[in-house]
């Protein structure tokens, strides 16, 4: 898949309370916890963000709780890829679990500025800076992970999986 | 070369040979569990897969703990969920009001999570029953969702932090104040993917309580879990409680750690964490004097028997600040009702602080304590976040119960030593 987009920059360590708050977490709706995406880091900010807009960010993207909302809540914001130089843990596993590209790679993070066009390609793992005229290779992912991805994400893999252990029995 | 605790532990759940680091495995699951925010999200996923029947109907866990007992209509609707799903599911483990408790501290206190199990939970403090010796890691919705259909769940072996304690600990510093100062040294990030493994003299030492604590922030320095090697201690919390066998592994003395951090606890205060990260701590002597509105006694962190203690003896005969409100929350009902048969919640009231029925409640900015504009808050939670506890310009600072209860009498962030 290519993914093209304007880049919104973050610092270090936002944190699932910031991507979603806990006060809308008595929902699960998508489109309700995508209107408030980052309110409390900028109130503006899903009305500024365009549909396929990537994040780039410091560090320790996704701290925090261990709520599916903030990948989700990103995604339905019009988030198509984040890229951080690194992610917390569960809020990686989320992201790969519900399809929602990431990469890790602090290079690309370093060098781009708000607003440059970036387009992805995320089987390759081939970042490129348009508005900068640089393309980056970022780490290939585990091949495990790639097969859940291929398979249209852990949804998808767990009803293959319950199908092949249907026919051995 | 031998291998750490955790090596072992996923060792014994996977048909992968030789298991190395950075390796991804799929490894069984003893106990997989969900909470009121979480599993909704899993059951929708659960019942599109196509699955007839959870994994093992003994083995999982449905705790409605974080807006339970329902705070407003929504969340009445997914704590319904979660009551339905367990009906037609038959799930053994489903805990109604009443008999609910912050999932942490109850599953460890119901003997459904044991030492040497793999324990999955949709919710990041999962980490806590690693103070029992077990590998215990948080995960989402969706991981949860696959783990009752598949009872596994893919994951990389991780490197293993130990972290050696000595010496001889202050009064009034407990496992909350340990697990601050680790964080502030290693940051938020310090150990993100690995595993802390807490060790030394001092840890051995310590209550089954106390080390629930310190595994419980094991995430906020991003650590895919926290351990403890189980030993006489631990045999002595599980006896009576356990549901099931279980196995006991330790590391050997020459497994292989990524890094060993030796830290002397000997000159440690207590610690308070200011806003807006874990890392963010000083030791009391640097804090003392900052004006609070709210004081929390509770959550996964430190909300069992021993906390409320610590507590009573600092509010005995004492009056809670007149500007300040304090919010106890016992972790669960048998917390709860041991606090009753010791007087500690006399001791409470008396000293005019609120008593709440267990929930997650203001930990996570739910309710039962919520931040107004500018509002400042000290609390025994895990979490001081932008927002975390209510409006985004309140403040949290993140402390032992000690310092909580010492604040709520002087009306400013203050240690139990200047309580009179």
């Amino acid at each position: 898949m290519i993914i093209k987009g304007k880049v919104w920059k973050f610092k270090d360590n936002i944190d699932t309370d910031v991507i979603i708050p806990a006060r809308y977490l008595n929902t699960s709706d998508p489109k309700e916890l995508g209107l408030h995406c980052m309110e409390d880091y900028d109130s503006e900010f899903v009305k500024k963000i365009n549909q396929g807009d990537i994040i780039v960010a410091g560090r320790n993207f996704g701290c925090g709780s261990s709520r599916e909302h903030a990948p989700i809540a990103l995604k339905a914001a019009g988030v198509s890829c984040i890229i951080a130089q690194s992610f917390a843990r569960i809020f990686f596993r989320n992201a790969i679990n519900i399809g929602l590209p990431i990469f890790e790679s602090v290079e690309v993070v370093d060098q781009c500025s708000p607003g440059n066009i970036l387009e992805v390609d995320t089987v390759q793992g081939v970042i490129k800076n348009l508005s900068k005229d640089k393309v980056y290779k970022t780490n290939l992912l585990p091949e495990f992970i790639l097969k859940v991805i291929s398979v249209g994400g852990l949804r998808e893999y767990v009803k293959e999986e319950l199908k092949r252990r249907e026919k051995n029995v | 070369m031998g291998k750490t605790i955790v090596e072992k532990i996923l060792s014994a759940h996977t048909d992968t040979d030789n298991l190395r680091v950075g390796d991804i495995i799929k490894a069984r699951v003893d106990f997989a569990f969900a909470n009121d925010i979480t599993a909704p999200i899993a059951i929708k996923y659960f019942k599109e897969s196509g699955a007839r029947q959870v994994f093992d109907k003994k083995r999982v866990g449905l705790i409605p703990d974080h807006f339970a007992p329902n705070k407003d209509i929504k969340s009445a609707e997914q704590c319904k969920l979660l009551k339905e799903f367990a009906q037609e599911y038959e799930i053994e483990n489903y805990f109604e009001i009443g008999k609910m408790g912050v999932e942490h501290a109850l599953l460890p206190e119901k003997g459904l999570v044991l030492p040497g199990d793999v324990v999955v939970g949709a919710d990041s403090h999962t980490d806590t029953s690693g103070a029992l010796g077990a590998f215990a890691i948080g995960v989402g919705s969706t991981d949860f969702a696959a783990v009752m259909a598949l009872g596994e769940v893919w994951l990389k072996v991780p490197s293993t932090i130990k972290f050696i304690y000595s010496g001889k600990l202050k009064k009034w510093v407990s496992g909350k104040d340990l697990i601050l100062y680790t964080i502030s040294k290693i940051g938020v990030d310090g150990a993100n993917y690995k595993v802390m493994e807490f060790s030394g003299e001092v840890i051995k030492g310590l209550s089954m309580d106390s080390r629930f604590t310190i595994c419980n922030m094991a995430i906020e320095a991003g650590a895919k879990t926290g351990i403890i090697e189980p030993d006489e201690i631990t045999l002595e919390y599980i006896k009576g409680r356990a549901k099931r066998s279980f196995q006991i592994y330790n590391s050997d003395p020459d497994a292989h750690y990524e890094k060993i951090i030796e830290i002397n606890v000997s000159k440690i205060e207590p610690q308070v964490a200011f806003p807006h990260l874990p890392e963010n701590t000083k030791p009391i002597s640097e804090a003392k004097g900052i004006k609070i509105d709210q004081s929390i006694i509770g959550s996964c962190t430190n909300g069992r028997i021993e906390d409320l203690r610590i507590a009573a003896e600092i509010l005995k005969g004492q009056q809670v600040h007149s500007e300040v409100r304090l919010i106890i929350i016992p972790a669960t009902q048998d917390i709860y009702l041991q606090a009753i048969r010791e007087g500690l919640i006399e001791i409470f009231i008396t000293a005019g602080g609120a008593v709440s029925t267990p929930t997650c409640g203001p930990c996570l900015g739910g309710y039962m304590g919520i931040l107004a504009k500018g509002e400042r808050a000290i609390s025994t939670t895990n979490r001081n976040f932008v927002g975390r506890m209510g409006h985004p310009e309140s403040e949290v600072y993140l402390a032992s119960p000690a310092i909580a209860a010492a604040s709520a009498i002087l009306g400013r962030i203050a240690s139990p030593e200047e309580v009179k």
